[in-house]
C-alpha cells in the first residue's frame, strides 16, 4: 500500500461522514405521526391495515387505471358498506381531513405527493384555493406571451 | 459428420434465398392485404358518407348525441345554462382571458362551427345563431393518434376520454383536434388574478386540473355507468334540444332521431367521424 497514514485517515474521516448523520440521532427516535382515524362506523379499510399501509399508492394507481381506462367503477364492498375506488370520493370520504391524515405522515416519511396539485380535501376547500400565488401570475403570464 | 466444403456452400445458399425470399414473399403478401383494407376503408367512409360507419368498439356502444339547434334558437338562454351546468361541476377555470380559456362546452358562430357549410346568402338568423360545439368524441380520433403518452384514449364505449394523470402538456392533441375542443392550463386553475379566483366556486366531487395539463370533455364518462345522461343534457330537461345515446343501439332514442331527421356534422370531410349530430 502507498502511502498507508494517509489513506488509513481518509478512510477514518469518510466513514465517520457517512456514519455521522446515523451516530447523530442514536436515541432521538421520531415518534410516528398520531394520524386521525375515521369515524367509528368505518372500522376496517379496504385492504388488511398493514398492506394499505405499505402500498395504498399502489393501489389508488390500480383504481384509477381500472376507472378510466377500463371503465370499471363498481364500489368496493366492505362489511356491507361501499366505497368509491376514488381519492377524492373514496379514501377522503372516510378519512376526512387530509392535513390530519395523508399529510401528517407524508411528512413524517418526506414525501410530497402530487396527488394534491388536482385532487382536494372536499372538507378543505376553502383552505386549498385561497388566492394566494399572486407571485407566480406574473411569470405564468409572461411565459404564456413567450410561447404565443 | 462430413463438412465439406462444397455441403457448406449449397446450404449457406439456400439459407441465404431463404432469408431473402421469405420477408419479401410476407410482405408482397402482407401489402396486398393492408392495400385492399385500405381500399375497403375508403369505400366505407364514401358509403358512410358524412355520418361516418358503425364501427363496433370493445362493448359494442358508441355514444353520440343530437344538438337541436332550432330548439336551442327558440329557448334563449338554454345553452348558457347547458355550459354553466358542465363548467361548474367539473370546476372549470375561467382566466378571465379569451386567449387563455378553458371549454369544454361552449358556443360557436354558424360560419365557424360548419366552415364546410356554405354561407353565401344564408339568412342572417342563421348566421346569428348561437351554435353549442363540445369534443365530437369521433370514431377516428386525430388526437388520439399524436398522443405520445396515451393520456387520450378512447375507452370501451367509444368515448375519447383523458387521463389527466398522464398528460404532459405537449399539446399535440389541440394541434390535431380540428374542432378546438381541447384547452390548455397555461396557468394553474387554483390560482386567483386580482383577488378573483378562476374557479369561483369550487365543486367537492371533482378534482380541479393542474397548470401544464390539456382538459375537454368527457361526455360525463363518469355519469354513464348509473344510468344518468351527461349534464348538458340534463340541463336541457324535457326540451329535447339535446339526445344522447348508443349510437349502435338500433332502438336508441338517438337512433330514431338520426333516421327520421335531417342531421349535419362538422367537418365531415375530414374523415374523424363524429359523434355529434345537428339539426339545422
Amino acid at each position: 500500500m502507498y502511502n498507508p497514514g494517509r489513506i488509513i485517515i481518509s478512510l477514518v474521516i469518510f466513514v465517520g461522514l457517512m456514519l455521522f448523520a446515523f451516530i447523530y440521532n442514536i436515541g432521538n427516535e421520531k415518534e410516528p405521526p398520531e394520524l386521525k382515524k375515521p369515524d367509528k362506523k368505518y372500522e376496517n379499510c379496504v385492504e388488511p391495515l398493514e398492506e394499505i399501509r405499505a402500498s395504498h399508492m399502489v393501489l389508488i394507481d390500480e383504481w384509477r387505471d381500472e376507472v378510466i381506462r377500463e371503465g370499471n367503477r363498481k364500489k368496493v364492498e366492505i362489511d356491507g358498506e361501499f366505497y368509491e375506488r376514488s381519492l377524492q370520493n373514496g379514501c377522503l370520504h372516510c378519512h376526512k381531513e387530509k392535513e390530519k391524515f395523508c399529510d401528517r405522515c407524508h411528512d413524517y416519511a418526506s414525501v410530497s405527493p402530487y396527488c394534491w396539485d388536482c385532487h382536494f380535501d372536499p372538507s378543505a376547500v376553502d383552505k386549498t384555493f385561497l388566492p394566494s400565488e399572486n407571485g407566480s401570475e406574473e411569470e405564468a403570464s409572461t411565459s404564456h406571451e413567450e410561447v404565443h | 459428420m462430413d463438412k465439406t466444403r462444397r455441403k457448406f456452400l449449397k446450404i449457406a445458399g439456400l439459407s441465404a434465398a431463404a432469408g431473402v425470399g421469405a420477408p419479401a414473399g410476407l410482405d408482397m403478401l402482407l401489402g396486398r392485404k393492408a392495400g385492399a383494407s385500405d381500399h375497403g376503408g375508403g369505400g366505407q367512409a364514401a358509403q358512410g358518407g358524412e355520418h361516418g360507419t358503425d364501427v363496433k368498439s370493445a362493448t359494442g356502444k358508441r355514444y353520440g348525441m343530437v344538438i337541436d339547434i332550432v330548439k336551442f334558437h327558440n329557448n334563449p338562454g338554454l345553452a348558457e345554462k347547458c355550459v354553466e351546468a358542465c363548467h361548474s361541476y367539473h370546476n372549470v377555470p375561467d382566466f378571465g382571458n379569451k386567449k387563455d380559456e378553458i371549454k369544454w362546452l361552449w358556443t360557436e358562430k354558424y360560419a365557424n362551427a360548419f366552415p364546410e357549410h356554405s354561407q353565401y346568402k344564408s339568412s342572417s338568423e342563421i348566421k346569428a345563431m348561437d351554435i353549442l360545439v363540445l369534443c365530437n368524441h369521433c370514431d377516428n380520433p386525430p388526437c388520439v393518434q399524436v398522443c405520445p403518452t396515451k393520456a387520450t384514449f378512447k375507452n370501451e364505449d367509444g368515448i375519447v376520454m383523458m387521463d389527466f394523470h398522464r398528460c404532459i402538456g405537449c399539446r399535440f392533441c389541440m394541434a390535431a383536434c380540428p374542432y378546438g375542443s381541447r384547452s390548455f392550463n397555461w396557468r394553474d386553475p387554483r390560482g386567483s388574478k386580482n383577488d378573483k379566483p378562476f374557479i369561483e366556486k369550487v365543486n367537492d366531487d371533482f378534482p380541479t386540473r393542474m397548470r401544464g395539463v390539456v382538459e375537454k370533455c368527457s361526455f360525463c364518462a363518469w355519469r354513464l355507468p348509473s344510468g344518468k345522461d351527461p349534464l348538458c343534457v340534463e340541463a336541457c330537461g324535457d326540451t329535447k334540444a339535446m339526445i344522447f345515446g348508443d349510437l349502435n343501439d338500433p332502438g336508441s332514442e338517438i337512433n330514431q332521431v338520426l333516421k327520421s331527421r335531417f342531421t349535419i356534422q362538422r367537418k365531415p370531410s375530414l374523415g374523424t367521424k363524429p359523434s355529434i349530430f345537428y339539426i339545422i
